[in-house]
């Protein structure tokens, strides 16, 4: 019976985090449109662009190969299977215990090896220059978050998502120092991983600014439209994993009532708006970087990470 | 010592920490101004914490004066000559930023490896602001060796000087005359320093340590 | 029962390698060899896996009235020897399936059969052997054998210089090697393990047979800084006897590391532990960072195997560190880790370096900016080629994601450890081993897209074509093996029991009862990973995605030329090569590791000359350390050439002052 209810619990939450994504990132465009005084588009605009994309043609260049129709499905795949292992607004996923946080953010280095020799395969230089970028970032971000993690599971002796959200929640963890470092780290990586400004400017379409964009510069229709839900979904589940072990409070642990969980959803809700206000803001308030000073953004990430650690190490051996 | 007030030390001593690396990364001039003004104004509130949870009142002195010195004059001061003496806003390092990161962050290691040990029959307080402090002191030695301009040079000596007053604060019982006596001649350190670079950038045009080498005849 | 079967495969090898010598002029010499040498290895390969999922057996020794004469040759088969024998054999019957589609094309088979089985035969005798006698004898023969087979096409450009490196770092090895054993045995000079074993050495005599073993091994292994023969040597031989040195030959160095310092040396030491575990995350990035400034697809894989060997000593200086605090469970977890990468490495690397030569083979060439757009002429080749890639950048369900989330599994067990300095230094190997993961899927990325993806580069790549079943046959199995080994992990890590139990005195917690084949390895709450769940979940969303799409939305498609931003068709030439897909990553990391120097000429406008970049890199090893080592042996040569021109009167002088030397030194020590 437990387990029916957690399986339960885990489509509604592989079913909510799809339906949801597309909304988080038109409400993160309208507060940005907001705070430039624009209307910006509806929030719903999203759903209209993959709707659109979906009724669509491909058009496929004559070099592509079967490498660039399978990414896009393999993309999205990884991707929602990775944001359906992250709790948002329970932690009693039936499938939690299959992955860590480590093997979620390897299922989405999977998605973008793919995106990355899909973005090969045409053989144009656009292609290229988003591949050889999008590695490169990667290639820094991996150091920083685990570093992150280090930390985390310093703290809360394990990995898996579920058990640092109740460890954070339920025990007395006080004013930490380190925590804050950690949490400012990993908003770096999250920033650099979305492809968001100051890393990439997800709306622009000049190729001296691209690295995401630049990768699906050639995809087209449905293909399109999944890698446009993928990109979605990565940017929730960055969210939700901030949320899950930062902001723990509201999560619904297995075995509480209906209404739990429907209160779940809706403090998850509210965690997803402030989230997303703050993402609005900080990109409104910043310029896009140079490429070649990401390494130094990504670089501070893993130094905060480390005194991050360092910091935990004093105050436990004390 | 309880929760509450152990994990308010910390905060601000790893606080201090963080805004000397803050000063590692900085390669603009203002930038690195305002960044000392906020060392100063971190090791004032940890100071004053100090002061409220050790109930040793002279320290809120202390607190004030680096409030007051370090994070309103001494910054306002360097903004006035940094413009009069019309230096260009960029810093230049000798190696690049990321790698004296990383050799901040092993400094960080060995301060804490060489510390932990020696202290630890005090109390954990006095641990890790001792630890710390040897932390922002020889990150603040970091600084004055990786950088060529004259006034992060400065800037690095008044930070080794913030890491010394949160070393003695944290260990119990400095007295106020030694504060005063150290805050007073770091003052007169800084003008003379002052005056010396006013004379340097007449003779000279410049205040780039590399430069001035090839006028004493050594190669640089 | 085991032990003589696996001695009689040896045999036969030995006996297939004779009998090549004269076979190798017949024209379906390659079939009968290879073919030979495959049943051989696959017998050898089903007694190794007999033995070892046969548990905590008795070893089983054998000692053979050949060698020294009071000596004998030692051999045992314990759990490590036959773990360590599945390696072998398994790489060794690929190579064979491969050998005879691709010995086909071999333009001096007489300089390549013969050698063959004789080096298979020598590195079975290496993990048998028992005595240091044996295992010298048989390493140095190895060596041998597989130098002989670099030199197979000593005529092409740099394959005579890369065997005589080869030649000196090997025989420079054995050197060191010799005087560890010479330390173990100690005065009494007792050769044999056995004995050995019963009297471990005193703490500075095992320091000293600590860094012995691993500048001996370790050069052998692909360790930094003696890793400089590697690249040159593994390339310059035949594809199949590269994945051979690559997967199969570093990992019998590295079972020439655990045997001697995990068995023979006793309970390790703390600093021990942290000495190899820095080694092995400087190779591990040093590798890949070498391997990313690569366009020599070989030579690429071969710096790959520097960066696997580097995470492989990860795991092992973890497992010393561990051991040495007796934190027993730990050193489990981290040589289970280290050994099961030791398989996974072996599979995939093989794998990867037959797709080299069937690309060799179809095209002629080894250069990646002569190649591109080769998955439309050898699509089942760079189908198999790209398992590879994703199984060695640890991406999820491979196998290689299963060892290296072990080892960071082994890695966030270490705040446990007491000693400060192993406290910070762990974190920051942590994140060597995370930036090399990282780089390597990015080197991959590079291979693959720019060998298989893109556009022609060039008349070879236009006019490539699929090569033969053997060598298809035999890729597609090792795929097949990656994805399985990534998906039901669990029976691979019960298997490593009786290994890790003999080493460092526990096992990992059993995996093969858990609940949908998880693998757990220190406790349920702490960490799990489930490969064949995301196996499934991935292809189940994946196949929900495909069929919501194929119902709902439009399924047309039409084929049109690139978009391009609207830029009109351009020449392949204008599509990402291989060095500057690596520009970014180079700009980074460049300036320090490799003192990387870019000049551009532009000419002036009107000048109807073309512009050129020149990149220049150097090993910064190569610089410190060998040019000047090579020029103190040459200068001190040169001093000592005098003595071949003395007069006889001199040289009876030299005779007679190291006589009245010794004698001295006989007095005073009496």
């Amino acid at each position: 019976m437990a387990v029916a209810l957690d399986l339960l619990v885990q489509i509604a939450q592989m079913v909510l985090v799809l339906a949801l994504a597309p909304l988080f990132a038109g409400y993160v465009r309208k507060v940005k449109a907001h705070l430039l005084r624009r209307q910006g588009p509806p929030l719903v605009q999203p759903y209209r662009e993959v709707l659109r994309l979906l009724r669509k043609d491909v058009v496929l260049a004559d070099s592509a190969s079967w490498v660039f129709r399978v990414s896009p499905y393999l993309v999205f795949a990884t991707t929602w299977v990775a944001a359906a292992l992250v709790p948002t607004f329970a932690t009693g996923l039936v499938f939690s215990y299959a992955a860590d946080v480590i093997a979620i953010v390897a299922l989405l280095g999977s998605a973008r090896f793919m995106l990355a020799l899909a973005g090969l395969d045409v053989g144009t230089s656009f292609g290229g220059i988003g591949s050889s970028r999008e590695m490169l970032i990667a290639s820094l971000a991996e150091p920083a978050m685990l570093m992150v993690v280090f930390t985390l599971s310093l703290l809360a002796g394990s990995t898996q998502l579920s058990s640092i959200a109740a460890f954070m929640q339920a025990s007395d963890v006080g004013l930490r120092f380190s925590l804050a470092l950690a949490l400012i780290g990993l908003i770096m990586v999250a920033i650099a991983e979305n492809a968001r400004i100051p890393i990439d400017n997800p709306a622009t379409h000049l190729e001296l600014t691209m690295v995401h964009e630049a990768m699906i510069l050639e995809y087209s229709g449905r293909h399109l439209a999944l890698i446009e839900a993928a990109a979605f979904l990565k940017l929730l589940l960055y969210v939700s994993v901030i949320a899950c072990v930062f902001f723990p409070w509201g999560i619904a642990t297995s075995g509480q009532g209906l209404v739990a969980y429907v209160a779940a959803v809706g403090v998850y809700l509210l965690k997803l708006a402030a989230g997303g206000f703050l993402l609005a803001a900080f990109e409104t308030a910043i310029a896009k970087m140079r490429v070649f000073r990401v390494p130094d953004f990504l670089g501070a990430a893993l130094m905060l990470g480390f005194l991050a650690t360092l910091l935990l190490f004093v105050t436990m051996a004390g | 010592m309880d929760r509450l007030a152990l994990d308010v030390a910390h905060l601000f001593a790893g606080g201090l920490v963080l805004v000397s690396f803050m000063l590692l990364y900085q390669d603009r001039m203002t930038g690195l101004v305002n960044n000392f003004a906020l060392h100063a104004l971190v090791v004032s509130l940890a100071v004053a914490w100090q002061a409220h949870i050790q109930h040793a009142p002279h320290l809120y002195i202390t607190a004030a004066i680096a409030l007051g010195v370090k994070a309103i004059v001494i910054p306002l001061a360097l903004h006035r000559i940094i413009v009069q003496l019309g230096i260009h806003r960029t810093i230049e390092t000798v190696v690049g930023i990321g790698q004296t990161m990383l050799a901040g962050i092993g400094l960080v290691a060995l301060s804490i490896i060489v510390m932990l040990p020696i202290t630890a029959k005090a109390g954990t307080l006095a641990q890790q602001d001792l630890a710390f402090a040897l932390s922002v002191l020889l990150l603040g030695l970091l600084m004055m060796i990786s950088r060529r301009n004259a006034v992060s040079q400065v800037i690095g000596f008044m930070s080794i000087e913030n890491g010394l007053i949160l070393a003695a604060t944290g260990a119990k019982g400095m007295p106020l005359v030694v504060e005063i006596s150290v805050a007073f001649s770091i003052l007169i350190a800084l003008i003379v320093i002052g005056v010396f670079l006013f004379r340097i950038r007449e003779r000279f045009d410049t205040v780039d340590i590399h430069a001035l080498h090839e006028y004493r005849g050594e190669q640089p | 029962m085991a032990l003589t079967g696996l001695l009689w495969c040896v045999g036969a090898l030995l006996a297939i390698s004779a009998a090549a010598i004269p076979a190798a002029r017949l024209r379906s010499a390659s079939l009968l060899v290879y073919g030979a040498t495959l049943l051989v290895c696959a017998s050898a390969l089903g007694l190794a896996i007999a033995s070892l999922l046969a548990g905590g057996m008795q070893p089983d020794s054998l000692t053979l009235p050949v060698g020294l004469p009071w000596l004998g040759a030692h051999f045992r088969l314990d759990a490590l020897a036959a773990f360590f024998l599945v390696v072998v054999n398994l790489g060794a019957a690929s190579a064979s399936v491969y050998g005879i589609g691709y010995g086909r094309h071999e333009e001096a088979p007489g300089r390549v059969l013969p050698f063959f089985p004789a080096f298979l035969a020598g590195m079975n005798l290496v993990v048998l052997a028992d005595d240091a006698f044996t295992f010298l004898f048989t390493w140095e023969f190895m060596s041998l054998t597989s130098w002989a087979l670099v030199m197979a096409h000593h005529r092409r450009a740099g394959n005579a210089a890369a065997g005589y490196l080869y030649l000196i770092m090997a025989s420079f090895g054995t050197l060191a090697l010799l005087l560890a054993f010479g330390l173990l045995a100690g005065p009494a000079g007792g050769y044999a393990f056995q004995a050995i074993r019963a009297a471990p050495p005193v703490a500075g005599v095992a320091a000293g047979v600590l860094v012995l073993t691993l500048i001996g091994a370790g050069s052998k292994a692909g360790l930094v800084p003696l890793h400089v023969w590697l690249p040159l040597a593994h390339p310059a031989a035949p594809s199949h006897v590269s994945a051979l040195m690559s997967g199969v030959m570093t990992k019998v160095a590295v079972y020439g590391v655990v045997r001697i310092v995990f068995d023979l040396l006793g309970v390790p030491t703390w600093w021990a532990g942290a000495l190899v575990a820095l080694l092995g995350g400087v190779t591990a990035v040093m590798g890949v960072l070498h391997a990313l400034m690569e366009h020599d697809l070989k030579r690429l894989l071969a710096y790959h195997t520097v960066e696997n060997i580097g995470i492989i000593f990860i795991g092992l200086g973890l497992a010393l560190a561990f051991g040495a605090n007796g934190m027993r469970a730990a050193a489990a977890l981290a040589l289970t880790a280290a050994l099961f990468h030791v398989f996974n490495h072996s599979v995939f690397k093989s794998l990867l370096f037959f797709g080299s030569g069937a690309v060799l083979t179809a095209t002629g060439e080894r250069d990646m900016e002569q190649l591109g757009g080769l998955i439309h002429r050898m699509p089942r080749t760079a189908f198999a080629f790209l398992v590879g890639s994703a199984a060695i950048s640890a991406l999820p369900p491979f196998n290689g994601f299963v060892s290296e989330w072990l080892t960071f599994q082994a890695i966030l067990v270490s705040p446990a450890l007491p000693q400060w300095l192993l406290k910070f230094l762990v974190p920051a190997i942590g994140a060597l081993l995370a930036l090399s993961a990282a780089l390597a899927a990015a080197c991959f990325v590079k291979a693959f897209g720019v060998t298989f993806l893109g556009r022609p580069r060039s008349e070879a790549a236009r006019n490539a074509r699929e090569v033969d079943r053997w060598s298809l046959a035999t890729m597609f199995i090792l795929a097949a093996l990656c994805l399985v080994a990534g998906i039901l992990p669990g029976y691979f890590i019960d298997a490593l029991a009786p290994v890790t139990h003999s080493l460092a005195g526990s096992r990992m917690p059993p995996q093969g009862a858990l609940d949908w084949l998880t693998i757990v390895p220190v406790a349920q709450s702490r960490s799990s990973y489930n490969g064949l769940l995301l196996f499934l979940l991935i292809a189940f969303a994946a196949g929900l995605g495909a069929e919501a799409i194929h119902r709902w939305a439009s399924g047309a498609l039409r084929r049109s030329a690139a978009w391009d931003c609207g830029f009109p068709d351009a020449s392949p030439a204008t599509q990402y090569t291989a060095g500057s897909f690596s520009q970014p990553i180079r700009r980074v990391f460049g300036s320090v590791v490799f003192r990387a120097r870019e000049e551009v000429r532009i000419p002036p406008p009107g000048d109807l000359q073309p512009a050129h970049m020149h990149v220049r890199l150097r090993d910064v090893l190569w610089d410190v350390f060998y040019a000047p080592l090579t020029g103190v042996v040459g200068y001190v040569a040169d001093r000592f050439n005098k003595v071949q021109f003395l007069s006889i009167r001199a040289y009876l002088t030299l005779v007679f002052g190291a006589l009245v030397a010794l004698l001295m030194v006989l007095a005073v020590w009496q």
